[in-house]
């Protein structure tokens, strides 16, 4: 495995694209639509953010320009992460038919899995989906469509050196830098890129391109940017047990405060990276002659969610804020062997009345602290 | 034997009838399962027929439809309403709200000929209903769902989830969020598949509360957004008034003093 560093100066980002459209790559980048960053289609370099930084505030999302027009990944991160790639918000399942006899015949829909290559996927985004990799693929049963998708991505991770103000995947036992489980990983500087390749597929895309290797000042320069970056980061969760502290705090008042407050509108859980909360139901077709079988995302703060063997377990918001908070930063460890929450910021950004995950979960714990 | 379905409408716009003529394959598809035995506004006309499925479209707001209902009612083994009016009492139910009996005379040249009554209310108010179908207007992807399960035997559902969660499957992006819009979404019930905000204008509550609204601190966001108290209480108010939810947060923003009518809604 190459492990030395390359230079990629911008104007060779379009090589990279060809590169991987070559290889049967589809790309998908970030840039600017309905007024924020988003992932789609990426088909010329032009396309990119370039010159764009994103101002993000609890319930406030807004673009500015920044001070360097040649940088394409001058921002934090956009509306959704690689979620939406791998895990669709919507898909059948299966199809059942009735054939003229009255028999069924049930047919599994296969996904549609082409290969895609994700440009600028921030490190949180990654860290992400390696957890959204053991909700779905690393346990006893996997499931076929998020593996079909997720092992024909191509991930180009571009390293963040502008978090938001939201931001705290520092605070979240996370970084600023991808440090493996990619397969090309790029920190930008004023003129290029200061490329690392982390695959056998990153080694073979990135040898099209004839890349000299990155000089000691431009390493130099990547790392004290990434540097500040972690720095700049205000926002953090509480340390140490989180599941201990919070289960503590079962009864505490605070659940009903923020309950006051929680809109229990889903947005913070449709935005979250590892959210995977989904329900099934049926859609027939009028003349009932066929029925398909359909996968949505949900959310723990629906009803229907949390309706069990016809009883409603989580009749009011704090119970389902409650239930989201504690199972993101502490019992999601027993089920996954890690946290739930990257840190990516969003579900402060995406909720309509800005309630923080960092602030809640300080209050909640200090409480306990105090109790003591 | 087809079953026999009749399409009523009391006051209304007549807008959710036309779930069930506006895609011509919906009306091919439903009238080769079900005899439309009533409905004025597409043809055939038999207003006192019995039937196995009465869609009741409109709110009661006359003498002549206080009446009209009961009768559907026993006419019908099953009744589903459609549409904001009919379902809560829609639009015109903002008179029950105020003084109606000025409104007429500002409006109309000769009041004297008008025969309403007092409130315009929900179909619920007066006769039990076995299924309600949100939405200003209803769409035809309502209308052939409740129909297929119906036949099928099946007591349809439909989901009452605040509609961000719609607007988010569909990939759009926040309106309130990046624009600082005042979108219903938060305390919306979804279902017309997030229309507003897929072209980047603010949801107007066109399908009702969701279940569990916070309405005190979603109205709070949008004073912080700009919007004077009296606005937003206008944007609860503006479809469906009548709703308990959305009356209890109008009246929270505005202090507007709701007139106590009886169920009955009797001249």
């Amino acid at each position: 495995m190459e492990t030395k560093k390359l230079f990629l100066v911008h104007n060779q980002l379009s090589k990279l694209l060809s590169s991987l459209n070559q290889s049967g790559y589809q790309c998908i980048g970030p840039q600017v639509k309905d007024g924020v960053i988003v992932y789609d289609v990426l088909n010329d370099v032009r396309q990119l953010p370039w010159g764009v930084r994103d101002l993000q505030a609890p319930g406030k999302y807004r673009l500015d320009k920044t001070a360097n027009p040649e940088n394409a990944f001058g921002w934090a991160n956009g509306a959704q992460a690689i979620k939406p790639l791998t895990f669709k918000s919507e898909e059948t399942l299966w199809k059942v038919t009735r054939d003229e006899n009255g028999q069924l015949a049930f047919k599994s829909i296969d996904p549609e899995a082409k290969p895609v290559a994700i440009i600028g996927a921030r490190p949180c985004d990654l860290a992400a989906m390696l957890i959204m990799d053991k909700v779905f693929i690393e346990g006893a049963y996997k499931d076929v469509r998020y593996q079909a998708r997720r092992e024909k991505l191509f991930t180009v991770v571009v390293n963040c050196t502008a978090p938001s103000a939201n931001c705290f995947c520092v605070g979240a036992n996370g970084d600023v830098r991808a440090k493996d489980h990619f397969d090309l990983a790029m920190t930008e500087l004023e003129d290029g890129f200061v490329v690392e390749v982390g695959s056998d597929a990153g080694q073979s895309i990135i040898e099209k391109l004839s890349l000299q290797p990155a000089a000691i000042e431009q390493i130099q320069t990547a790392d004290q940017r990434l540097e500040a970056a972690a720095q700049s980061q205000t926002k953090k969760l509480p340390k140490g047990d989180l599941k201990e502290k919070l289960f503590n705090n079962l009864d505490s008042e605070k659940w009903n405060e923020i309950a006051k407050r929680c809109l229990s509108c889903t947005n913070c859980t449709q935005v979250c990276p590892t959210c995977f909360c989904h329900s099934e139901g049926d859609v027939p077709a009028l003349d009932g002659a066929s029925s398909e079988h359909k996968r949505l995302w949900d959310s723990c703060f629906t009803e229907g969610h949390s309706r069990l063997h016809s009883e409603v377990v989580r009749d009011d918001t704090a119970k389902r804020y409650r239930q989201w908070l504690i199972h993101k930063l502490g019992t999601w460890a027993d089920q996954f062997g890690t946290s739930g929450c990257v840190g990516c910021g969003r579900c402060i950004t995406w909720c309509p009345v800005g309630i923080d995950i960092t602030e809640e979960a300080a209050a909640l714990c200090s409480e306990q602290e105090k109790s003591k | 034997m087809k079953p026999r379905v009749a399409v009523h409408k009391f006051s209304s716009c007549d807008g959710c009838q036309l779930a069930f003529i506006n895609d011509g394959k919906v009306l091919l598809g439903v009238t080769s399962l079900v005899d439309l035995v009533h409905f004025a506004e597409a043809g055939p006309v038999d207003p006192y027929a019995k039937v196995d499925i009465a869609f009741v479209e409109g709110s009661v707001s006359t003498p002549h439809e206080f009446e009209m209902i009961k009768k559907i009612r026993e006419n019908s083994d099953y009744l589903v309403t459609i549409g904001a009016c009919a379902t809560s009492g829609g639009l015109q139910a903002l008179r029950n709200t105020a003084n109606a009996e000025e409104w007429f005379k500002g409006v109309y040249a000769h009041p004297e000929y008008l025969d309403n009554l007092k409130t315009a209310t929900p179909i619920s108010d007066h006769v039990t209903v076995d299924l309600e179908l949100w939405g200003c207007p209803v769409s035809p992807k309502q209308v052939v769902t409740a129909v297929r399960w119906l036949l099928s035997g099946v007591q349809p559902s439909f989901p009452h989830d605040s509609m961000c969660l719609e607007c988010k499957r569909q990939g759009n992006v926040c309106v309130l969020v990046t624009q600082g819009m005042p979108c219903m979404g938060p305390v919306t019930k979804g279902g017309c598949g997030a229309l507003c905000p897929s072209f980047g204008r603010a949801c107007y509550s066109c399908f009702g509360p969701s279940e569990n609204p916070n309405t005190t601190s979603f109205g709070n966001r949008l004073e912080g957004l700009g919007l004077m108290p009296d606005e937003v209480a206008r944007r609860f108010m503006m479809i469906h008034s009548n709703t308990p939810e959305f009356a209890k947060a109008g009246k929270h923003f505005k202090g507007i003093p709701v007139v106590e009518e009886s169920k009955e809604g009797g001249n």
